[in-house]
């Protein structure tokens, strides 16, 4: 296929480009490529397609962060100490000279106050550090409602939902390491999270901190997997999750043109690579203007660490507050056998249910292809509405996470409110349960809502505005169909249950297997596209229609007397003969 | 092209794309192309790469500003403030994200108004690969595990395997050395107070202030007075004196006292209290409780004057001081242990006893009996010896 570039910017070139006598860049080019073959890959990639919509650009918001974050984390490496060492500060801020601290708190306030610039990548890495979890976690939601998790993208699902948790854990043990007041607490958290671990807890919690809380090792321990080994697992996955999206080819939205078979988009070069690097600049500049502009997380306002002191409002890290959400609204419960504690009310919510979320979140693709029974390749998107109950399912868990995450600031609404912490929490127990099905029901019914709209704009077209009387008095609007475009990718969607993937035979018995029966459910009250039937019946109407108000057309009765078109004076009046 | 894209089983043998998300409708086709203002109009052209080239040398301002900021404004808690922030922290935000930003945006804006704008096509590929490079590959993994004569030869096979898994072993041992466990530092009490039941609370230990070290009489507290108080130990001291170097608290296991014996008293109407045990443990209504909240372990320190209720300001357990310390609300599943207390010669208030059960959050090894048992078990071996610190059933 030839592109038509006679009349793109003539900055671009107009002339196609040919062999002519070897330059410079091109004699480089030769050398690299008798070296390393490059030329086979670059025939393959420089001009890969990629589709274009706002919303793949979420998963880039997190990939650019986290340069954002090796840039600015080697910066700071250059000046903290991550050592439990106790001295007495003599640095330049006033109000704590002559208080003992840790070397780690020190050099974090000396990076803060004596480095010129050290405050701003302090901040320019937590605010990166609070956008690369954002920006996963949008991206992780964006994927999913538009179904793009299904085959063959299913590992990179699991690599995406690695990224999160592992993005996570980076961003507690960050935070932990400069040893103020507040990180200080969340580490004794930590320890009573570790203590609540059946069995091996205590020896977990020991061997962790080298001996009891909070001991000398903690900091230098956290730091060596904030900064080598973390990282090196997230680059690592990175790639992986890259090295995948490139192979599988971007998925696209469908439309005109647009099919299971092709990608339609801008090449690699030069379009994608500008717009990437464009980006990656503006998501730095943007980091640098709220590490300038907004303050976050000032040390030097908590004080070194304390084991007994504590600040009223103690909140972790926003990424963080569901779990600690779930922490306050559990009921106090602990077992006692035989000499033993079990801490149900710290294991449950800290240690075992993040994970059991967190490993229905990574199975999520499998257990939609499980019920379905679809093992197609996809590669078109689907509008959320076109998969009612997986878009009400991550509404669901959407809203879990919603009111965990409230609880994790109960105390904050209680104050704001002038509200009794106590009713918060009560409301906020049957809330964890309740809302998720509320929002599961009202989604599933808007989704099926959103599809029967679809259907009535293919079928009766889409509506006007304009109101006509006809000559027995009865008042309609007047519809006119969608254009071909638009009804095209209305109908590009699978019809019912049976064309996605096959369902189980009954059981001996005659009864319906368990999928079966979940399978049904999935798909209970889809409304689907229109038969070629329903399509041609409504369009003979709306032809049948046409000629009715035929004898409108032109005419002044257009509906156009209540707007602003009205093109000439004079013309027939509304009523009256002619 | 359309005939070709459709139609990709004949470039790959049978492995096709299968999703047949079918239309309705007949696929009309790419859109057709619309030229923008700046491939036709060449003065629009002029513009937008004036544009560009603009938000270029606006970035190269803000480099050059940020280098001169970095040289020219005072930072730390003596610089100047500009309009309410610290000056060098902003001039360096600002122009150090302008930089950037004018970059992005000029580079993003060159991509949109002057490159090609064309939509390519680019036929897909199944992910799987093609039946005969499956069949080669099985077929080479094949002969491969028969070079090996990994299945013929089960004896090497299960006993490297067995060998290999054995490694596992090595790599959990080498981490015992990580730190000491509870048993070791109960048994060898390297320091004061040392392992999870233990503080560095012991019979006839002065309660001081918190910071500032200071001993408490009984009258210095009005009813409702709520006192934040460490063992006198933490500031190297007893009975006023100070401590010999063996005894003297620093560093790690001076933190590890601190994290277990913080202590709050409170002062309340002795006939406000609840339990018999609270009562036998007070002094003229002062009681004297654990501050490490016995949930996760945050210092609680948030009294309800009225009420006697202690709140932990982490996850909001609230405890009832009056009532042997109790849990009335939250996440808490165990009361929190209380200090018995009594006065020495001097007049000071001291403790009678190390904490009578751990103090702290749960651990699997605890063991749990309720207040009356603790207090019974540690009248059993204590009662007698605090009686020289005026101990007797029913408070002071």
């Amino acid at each position: 296929m030839s592109v038509d570039t006679s009349k793109v910017a003539s900055s671009n070139g107009t002339t196609a480009a040919s062999t002519s006598a070897p330059t410079k860049a091109g004699a480089a080019a030769a050398w690299a490529d008798e070296r390393l073959g490059l030329a086979a890959v670059g025939k393959k990639n420089l001009r890969k397609i990629f589709p274009d919509h706002w919303s793949f650009m979420l998963g880039e918001i997190a990939l650019w962060s986290f340069v954002v974050l090796l840039i600015s984390g080697v910066f700071l490496t250059l000046w903290f100490k991550p050592s439990m060492g106790e001295l007495t500060y003599q640095g330049s801020y006033p109000p704590l000279r002559g208080i003992q601290m840790s070397e780690a708190y020190a050099s974090a306030l000396h990076i803060s106050f004596d480095v010129r610039g050290g405050l701003l990548m302090r901040q320019v890495h937590h605010w990166a550090a609070m956008l690369f979890i954002a920006g996963m976690m949008v991206h992780l939601l964006r994927v999913f409602f538009t179904g793009a998790h299904r085959k063959p993208r299913e590992l990179n699902w699991v690599i995406g939902s690695l990224l999160l948790i592992l993005g996570t854990i980076e961003g507690f043990t960050g935070y932990s390491l400069p040893d103020d007041l507040l990180s200080g607490t969340g580490i004794r958290s930590m320890n009573g999270f570790v203590q609540s671990i059946p069995i091996v807890g205590t020896y977990v919690d020991f061997l962790l901190f080298g001996g009891e809380f909070p001991g000398d090792s903690i900091i230098p321990r956290l730091y060596t997997v904030h900064v080598l080994l973390i990282p090196g697992i997230l680059l690592a996955l990175i790639a992986a999750h890259m090295l995948l999206l490139v192979y599988h080819k971007h998925t696209q939205w469908p439309g005109p043109g647009r099919e299971e078979t092709n990608v339609v988009g801008y090449p690699m070069l030069p379009n994608y690579i500008s717009k990437m690097t464009g980006f990656f600049f503006t998501v730095f500049g943007v980091t640098a203007l709220m590490g300038g502009l907004l303050s976050l997380n000032p040390v030097w306002k908590f004080g070194p660490y304390d084991p007994t002191k504590v600040t009223a409002g103690s909140q972790p890290d926003w990424y963080m507050g569901w779990p600690d959400g779930a922490l306050r609204l559990m009921p106090g419960w602990e077992s006692h056998f035989w000499g033993s504690t079990w801490s149900w009310n710290i294991f449950l919510p800290v240690i075992v249910m993040p994970g059991v979320l967190f490993t229905i979140v990574l199975l999520l693709p499998f257990i939609e292809s499980w019920i379905t029974g679809d093992k197609r390749e996809h590669h078109l998107l689907q509008r959320p509405r076109n998969a009612p109950t997986r878009t009400a399912t991550m509404v669901a868990l959407m809203t879990l996470y919603a009111m965990f995450w409230m609880a994790g600031g109960n105390d904050l609404i209680a104050i704001k409110l002038h509200a009794s912490i106590n009713q918060i929490s009560y409301a906020l127990r049957a809330l964890v349960f309740v809302a998720p099905v509320i929002a599961f029901i009202i989604t599933r019914r808007w989704c099926i809502a959103l599809q029967r709209h679809d259907n009535e704009t293919l079928l009766h077209g889409y509506e006007t505005g304009i109101i006509l009387r006809s000559p027995e008095g009865s008042y309609a609007e007047k519809h006119l169909p969608l254009p071909e475009e638009s009804a095209f990718t209305l109908t590009v969607r699978d019809r019912g249950a049976d064309e996605v993937g096959p369902d189980d035979e009954p059981k001996p018995g005659g009864k319906k297997t368990l999928r079966s029966r979940i399978r049904t459910l999935y798909y209970e009250d889809d409304a689907q596209k229109p038969t070629l039937e329903e399509l041609e019946e409504a369009h003979e109407h709306a032809e049948h229609e046409a000629h009715a108000l035929a004898a409108l057309e032109g005419h002044q009765a257009d509906g156009h007397q209540f707007d602003d078109h009205y093109h000439e004076a004079g013309e027939e009046p509304l009523r009256g003969g002619h | 092209m359309s005939s070709d894209l459709t139609s990709p089983e004949a470039a790959h043998d049978g492995h096709e794309l299968n999703a047949h998300t079918d239309a309705l409708l007949p696929n009309p086709g790419l859109e057709e192309h619309h030229w923008r203002p700046t491939d036709v109009d060449p003065k629009a052209e002029k513009r937008a790469e004036r544009q560009v080239a603009t938000f270029f040398a606006l970035s190269a301002i803000c480099t050059v500003l940020f280098v001169l900021s970095y040289i020219l404004v005072k930072g730390g808690p003596d610089g100047p403030v500009w309009l309410g922030w610290g000056a060098s922290n902003l001039a360096l935000g600002v122009t150090l994200g302008g930089a950037l930003l004018f970059i992005g945006i000029g580079v993003i804006q060159w991509a949109r108004k002057l490159m090609t704008d064309v939509e390519l096509v680019e036929v897909r590929h199944p992910a799987a690969s093609s039946e005969s490079d499956r069949a080669a590959t099985v077929a080479a993994l094949k002969s491969a595990l028969e070079e090996s004569g990994i299945g013929r030869r089960p004896l090497l096979r299960n006993s490297l395997i067995g060998s290999i898994a054995l490694l596992g072993v090595p790599a959990i041992v080498v981490l015992k050395d990580l730190g000491p466990t509870n048993h070791d530092v109960e048994q060898t009490q390297p320091y004061a107070g040392a392992g999870l039941e233990h503080t560095v609370w012991s019979r006839g230990m002065r309660v001081v202030r918190d910071v500032v070290g200071t001993p408490i009489r009984p009258s210095d507290l009005e009813i409702g007075d709520l006192v934040n108080a460490e063992p006198e130990l933490i500031f190297g001291k007893r009975d006023g004196e100070e401590v010999d170097e063996d005894e003297l608290l620093e560093g790690a296991p001076l933190q590890v006292a601190k994290s277990k014996a913080a202590t709050v008293l409170l002062r309340m109407d002795p006939d406000d209290i609840v339990s018999d045990v609270t009562r036998n443990w007070s002094v003229e209504g002062i009681v004297a409780y654990s501050k490490i909240c016995t949930h996760v372990g945050c210092p609680i320190s948030l009294n309800e004057r009225t009420t006697h209720h202690l709140l932990c300001p982490c996850h909001q357990s609230t405890f009832d001081l009056a009532d042997a310390g109790k849990v009335i609300f939250g996440p808490a599943g165990r009361h929190l242990p209380q200090l018995p207390l009594g006065v020495d010669e001097d007049g000071f208030l001291v403790a009678l006893s190390d904490y009578p059960e751990p103090v702290g959050p749960s651990y699997w090894e605890r063991n749990t009996y309720s207040v009356e048992d603790v207090f019974k078990g540690w009248a059993k071996s204590n009662a007698q010896a605090a009686e020289e610190y005026g101990y007797k059933e029913g408070g002071q």
